[in-house]
């Protein structure tokens, strides 16, 4: 097992109060796993990327654990976190096209890195090239500027970059969104291929297009305003959903699992509630259409099935 | 890179152009006749020198010819240095009295400019990492940019110049001495120009620190500084790249501030009564010498659009993007 969370809860201190953005999430993720993290915008899906990393200054540890191969990954403590960054857990940010800095070459910015994080450019240089090759660059690209690249070619200078140290976890978050048709598969097939070659461990995959990562995930992780509500492997989720906000996403999909279609998280009437004072019990219930007197209570998240976890009083 | 610079020059070839034009038409299109204006309020007592300079002027002005023919004569008189001669400081050329007034007010300029800018950005950008530097610089360069500088530039002459007496508050150098190279001639001539140079220093000081401590939060906040911070980036990097990354708009910031800093400077001359370009113009306006006017905004004119093209270029070889537009790199 490599990646073990436990009801993790990580708040945003804003000026009205705590955001509870993520509230007790559990989950676990297998050797070699893709697992697909999908939810409606504002559900925590990048916070919850971003705990396992770095937690930026406004974000606050409430509670819960993170274990990376047995070993406990003190998310609190920025210092400690610092060896863990890049070598075990690295991140494809949501703002990939913007991630890197505007002045300097890209080359030269990896190589200044690479020895802040005390490896020889050198050593790497070989493995930096094959790896631009793989993902279909030139390796001149390093010669450029950031604003010379198209941003399908920044977004896969920044895969390179962070897979670059063979990390044990890889979190993905929207790698594909800003990215036409054809593009989109073509780096969702990198990224599987980055996983079989064994750049990467385990890699969450954060997306709001769930037909694309019913292609490439092993599980689908769903998640719905600071819980997860389902997790599966990812046949399960697209054919046989348990939770009814997943029934009503994937009902949401115009056509389950045509290729070409793009999936948008849309379609399900209301709004998910905020998450300043969140409501208790389900946090789905105003919106679902089977609640009943129980949902008041919140339901846990059980496994129904051998790897198949939801959270619902319906299904339990 | 080269078309970039050749358009650049285009443009401030038209600017000049257009200076140069202006200026001419000034005293011409003055209502009334300039020349009798000028040299009646001029008070210029010998007569032999009143005739002189009448008929000098008369024919410079060349009324009899076409306008055209007005306009070329002038731009052939530029372009041989020839501005025409004083009036007030009658008959030294122009030219001669400009060049003579030019050191002083390059020696203000250059070192309050380049000085201020260097410090208030190095103040800045510390000010951005450091919580108590932050709250004793901001206020103090609020405070130094929100004072008037008329204000402040009086409070310095009164207190370090008046009441303590550690430097002249008037004047380039004292009336005792003659300019020669000597050691008592330069510290005279420091002593004397310490204080102008403070004060413009001063004001500018706060701005650049200001501007550069949000320019720094604001790349420290960047995405790419988060992606470097969760590649576990040690701070030292990411704090490089935000300094010369916020560096970047400063330097625009100088250009835009330049001509701002000129006419600053012309104040600071004439609340000091230092013999610069600015006590030039006081003088000339009170004398109605209107071609060393000319003379003198011709120089102001040429003196920011050199300053200017100097920075358009620096700003391109040290920024990329613009670099990368120019050369038209992109794919
Ligand atoms: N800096 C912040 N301060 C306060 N609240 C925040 C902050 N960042 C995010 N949030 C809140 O936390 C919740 C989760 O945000 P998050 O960015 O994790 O959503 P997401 O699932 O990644 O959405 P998207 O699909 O739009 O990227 C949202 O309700 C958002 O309003
Ligand atoms: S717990 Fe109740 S409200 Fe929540 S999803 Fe299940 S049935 Fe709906
Ligand atoms: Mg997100």
């Amino acid at each position: 097992m490599t990646l073990r969370v436990n009801d993790l809860k990580v708040y945003y201190q804003t000026l009205r109060g705590d955001v509870r953005a993520l509230d007790g999430v559990t989950f676990d993720l297998a050797d070699g796993e893709i697992m697909g993290l999908a939810g409606e915008s504002g559900c925590g899906k990048t916070t919850l990327g971003k705990s396992m990393i770095r937690l930026d200054s406004r974000m606050r540890h409430v509670g819960g654990t993170i274990e990376l191969n047995g070993k406990d990954v003190p998310i609190a403590d920025d210092d400690a976190m610092v060896p863990l960054r890049y070598r075990e857990i690295s991140l494809i940010p949501q703002y990939a096209m913007s991630a890197l800095n505007p002045t300097r070459k890209i080359g030269r910015m990896v190589n200044e890195l690479l020895r802040a994080r005390g490896v020889r450019p050198a050593d790497i240089a070989d493995e930096l090239n094959r790896r631009l090759e793989l993902v279909g660059l030139d390796t001149d690209v390093l010669n450029r500027f950031p604003i010379e690249l198209s941003g399908g070619m920044k977004q896969r200078v920044v895969m390179v970059i962070s897979t670059l140290l063979d990390p044990s976890l890889l979190i993905a978050d929207e790698v594909t969104s800003a990215l036409d048709v054809s593009t989109q598969r073509a780096v969702a097939e990198s990224m599987v291929e980055f996983r079989d070659r064994g750049y990467v461990k385990s890699m969450i995959f954060v997306t709001h297009d769930i037909s694309l990562v019913y292609q490439m995930a092993d599980t689908i992780m769903v998640m719905y305003a600071g819980h997860i509500v389902e997790k599966a492997p990812a046949a399960t989720i697209i054919n046989e959903p348990k939770h009814p906000y997943t029934q009503m996403l994937i009902g949401a999909l115009p056509e389950v699992g045509s290729t070409m279609v793009q999936g948008r998280l849309e379609g399900i009437p209301g709004t998910p509630p905020g998450l300043l004072n969140p409501p208790t019990g389900c946090r789905f219930k105003d919106r679902c259409p089977m609640a009943f007197s129980k949902c008041s209570e919140q339901p846990p998240l059980v496994e129904i099935e051998p790897g198949h976890w939801a959270a619902c009083w319906k299904t339990g | 890179m080269w078309r970039y610079i050749g358009r650049k020059l285009f443009v401030y070839l038209l600017t000049f152009i257009v200076a140069v034009t202006i200026n001419w038409m000034i005293p011409r299109f003055m209502p009334g006749d300039p020349v009798q204006s000028m040299l009646s309020r001029a008070q210029v007592s010998d007569p032999e020198a009143l005739e002189a300079m009448t008929s000098y002027y008369e024919n410079l002005f060349g009324l009899n010819a076409p306008l055209y023919e007005q306009y070329l004569n002038f731009w052939a008189g530029l372009l041989r240095g020839d501005l025409g001669i004083s009036v007030m400081r009658y008959p030294e050329p122009v030219t001669d009295i400009i060049l003579g007034a030019v050191p002083y007010t390059l020696a203000l300029l250059l070192p309050a400019i380049l000085l201020s800018w260097v410090v208030g950005n190095r103040f800045g950008a510390f000010a951005a990492r450091s919580k108590i530097l932050d709250n004793t610089v901001l206020p103090v360069g609020y405070i130094l940019t929100a004072t008037p500088y008329m204000w402040l530039a009086l409070l310095l002459a009164w207190s370090l110049g008046i009441v303590a007496g550690i430097f002249p508050a008037s004047g380039g150098y004292s009336f005792s001495l003659r300019p020669e190279f000597s050691w008592l001639f330069i510290s005279d001539l420091i002593s004397h120009w310490f204080l102008p140079f403070l004060s413009m220093f001063l004001v500018a000081l706060g701005g650049w620190a200001i501007g550069m401590r949000n320019m720094i939060i604001y790349e420290l906040e960047a995405d790419y500084a988060n992606y470097l911070q969760a590649l576990g980036a040690p701070r030292k990097l990411i704090r490089r790249y935000a300094f010369r990354n916020a560096m970047l708009p400063q330097i625009t910031g100088l250009a835009v501030q330049l001509g701002t800093i000129i006419a600053g400077s012309l104040l600071t001359e004439i609340v000091f009564n230092y013999p610069g370009l600015g006590s030039l113009i006081l003088d000339s306006l009170n004398n109605r010498d209107f071609f060393l006017l000319q003379g003198v905004f011709l120089f102001v004119v040429v003196g920011v659009l050199i300053a200017n093209f100097i920075i358009d270029i620096v700003y391109v070889l040290i920024d990329p993007r613009t670099r990368v537009q120019m050369t038209g790199g992109s794919s």
